[in-house]
């Protein structure tokens, strides 16, 4: 989805962190999107089945770096902590449970 | 916003439930490299594909990481070579030359499938119909990529009982010539009644005439995801059932929306449509045999199998018409046999038979598909089976196809396999009383009463 804001046009994008809870992972992720200019807007946990469930939806449009390199980058610090990182588009989310 | 739940559950179902998108068929019009210079229209083609199609491959992989979701296929469709190589080729061997460079544009742009070595010849063949027709058994045997599809039939011309003669002979043909490889040049040929002229799925795709120049077709797929669904409303009344699919194949339309827009803008290309389809894979859990089964079943096959495939079929019209723009091709759910771990435990298991199969085929698409039989069927046989289906579509009003594989060597029992997503399939047994002065007949089946509606 792309809303109009101040400095142009918002690209959202959903980061899930799924793995074993340990201390530091919310820690590491939002250092590394802070690094990289992506604002956080939401962040919710949860517990499902024994893991650690995170979500956050994130503003990439002021980062410098491509969609793919922020993708290729999450998925290495994820592997660095133990944990299954991912970034997706939040329209897949959207269109799915939004009419 | 989006909550959490919401993304556990999308995610879920791209990762447990086998959600994708089944394929990005890319539409290409090629009436406009046609002419009297084989040579030259040979060139024409490849350049077009190769030209237009050039970032397809490189699209479906991009979107396929910006969302996480898995888009399994990237094909193209071209207008049915019929009609493009009608004022070049004079012989079976010319048209085979157009497969020969279809399959080499293929590989080039990194496509599995290209469709559309096709005639239309609901009502009667041309000279240059029949000579593709009969070039078939040597182009699938010379291709690795090409596409088959022979349209014999409609609601509104009737069915052409020569070219079903023909193409029972076709069949043999090709299972000749593939015999190396288990007959599999009969599993890229299909037979239609009311052939679609915007289907993204094959073998069956080809872009019809009265598309334009390029499109965008997207077919989504996801019957792990209803068979889940299902699961959670165990015992509950027809009503609940009937919700339940209708609001998951809403769910599953969407992404392939989504896909189809995005791949659409990135490339340039008009979207077409999305096909509704549920299209099974052998994967464990991601069969339309075991929805079924879900539904009530002991095995697809038993009694009540038509009347569930009907309200399943129904309920994924309903709800996938109302999450996509533009809905088309064959939207419906696919019974193949060898693409459906579930239906080859029905066949195994002695629940569904080739007679069965044919009556599931009148509620749903699409046809009698990726079935086995055995190598010694009479071509007047499978011209009989042929025409069952067909009239099945025609008296219908709906797409029917035959894609059947008369594997040489093998017999009722054996196994046959295909590999990949085409799967393997037990060799069923066929009816073998005759039809021969039936199919010898010659001529024209006439259109039905319904279909004059001036």
């Amino acid at each position: 989805m792309y809303i109009a804001c101040s400095h142009g046009l918002m690209k959202k994008t959903v980061i899930t962190v799924v793995g074993k809870d340990r201390v530091g992972i919310i820690a590491k992720v939002c250092t590394y999107l802070a690094n990289n200019r992506i604002n956080i807007l939401d962040i919710s946990q949860t517990i499902v089945q024994d893991f650690f469930n995170m979500m956050m939806i994130v503003d990439t449009s002021e980062s410098p770096k491509d969609f793919e390199v922020l993708l290729e980058e999450l998925e290495q610090i994820g592997s660095e902590i133990g944990v299954i990182i991912k970034a997706q588009r939040e329209d897949i989310f959207d269109k799915m449970h939004r009419i | 916003m989006i909550n959490i739940q919401e993304v556990i559950e999308t995610n879920k179902m791209i990762e447990q439930e086998n959600l994708d998108v089944r394929t990005i068929t890319l539409g290409i019009s090629l009436l406009d490299c046609s002419g009297p210079d084989l040579e030259e229209v040979n060139r024409k083609i490849y350049d077009k594909i190769t030209r237009v199609a050039e970032n397809l491959v490189a699209t479906g992989n991009r979107i396929q990481r910006e969302y996480g979701i898995p888009i399994v296929n990237k094909r193209i469709s071209v207008t049915p070579i019929s009609l493009v190589g009608a004022a070049a080729c004079k012989t079976p061997e010319d048209y085979v030359t157009i497969a020969k460079t279809l399959d080499e544009a293929a590989s080039t742009v990194g496509v599995n499938f290209i469709g559309g070595y096709s005639a239309l010849v609901s009502k009667a063949m041309t000279a240059s119909d029949k000579l593709l027709i009969q070039s078939i058994p040597m182009a699938l045997s010379q291709t690795e990529r090409v596409c088959s599809s022979v349209n014999v039939g409609s609601t509104k011309t009737g069915i052409d009982m020569n070219a079903v003669k023909l193409l029972g002979e076709i069949i043999l043909e090709t299972a000749e010539y593939t015999k190396d490889k288990d007959s599999i040049g009969c599993a890229k040929l299909v037979v239609f009644c009311n052939a679609p002229d915007d289907n993204p799925f094959m073998a069956g795709a080809f872009h019809g005439v009265t598309e334009g120049d390029a499109v965008i077709n997207v077919g989504v797929s996801g019957p792990g995801v209803v068979k889940k669904a299902l699961e959670s409303v165990r015992g509950a009344d027809f009503e609940t059932l009937c919700e339940t699919i209708k609001k998951t194949a809403f769910k599953i339309t969407r992404v392939g929306q989504l896909v189809a827009q995005e791949a659409s803008k990135i490339l340039n290309i008009p979207f077409g449509i999305v096909d509704l389809s549920l299209a099974p894979t052998p994967a464990i859990g991601d069969s339309v045999a075991e929805i079924l089964e879900e539904i009530g079943l002991e095995y697809a096959g038993a009694p009540g199998t038509t009347a569930a495939l009907a309200l399943l079929n129904d309920q994924v019209k309903k709800g996938g018409v109302m999450a996509s723009s533009y809905v088309g091709g064959l939207s419906g759910a696919f019974i193949p046999v060898s693409e459906d771990q579930g239906m080859i435990n029905a066949v195994e298991a002695g629940a569904l038979t080739l007679e069965k199969l044919e009556a599931m085929t009148c509620v749903c698409s699409v046809g009698l598909d990726m079935i086995a039989i055995p190598g010694d069927t009479k071509a007047t046989t499978i011209s009989g089976i042929i025409a069952d289906e067909m009239a099945i579509g025609m008296i219908n009003q709906k797409t029917t196809a035959v894609r059947i594989i008369p594997v040489k060597g093998k017999t009722i029992g054996d196994r046959v396999e295909f590999g990949g997503l085409l799967g393997y399939a037990p060799v069923m047994k066929v009816n073998s009383f005759s039809c021969d002065n039936f199919i010898n007949r010659g001529g024209r089946i006439p259109a039905p009463i319904h279909s004059f509606k001036n």
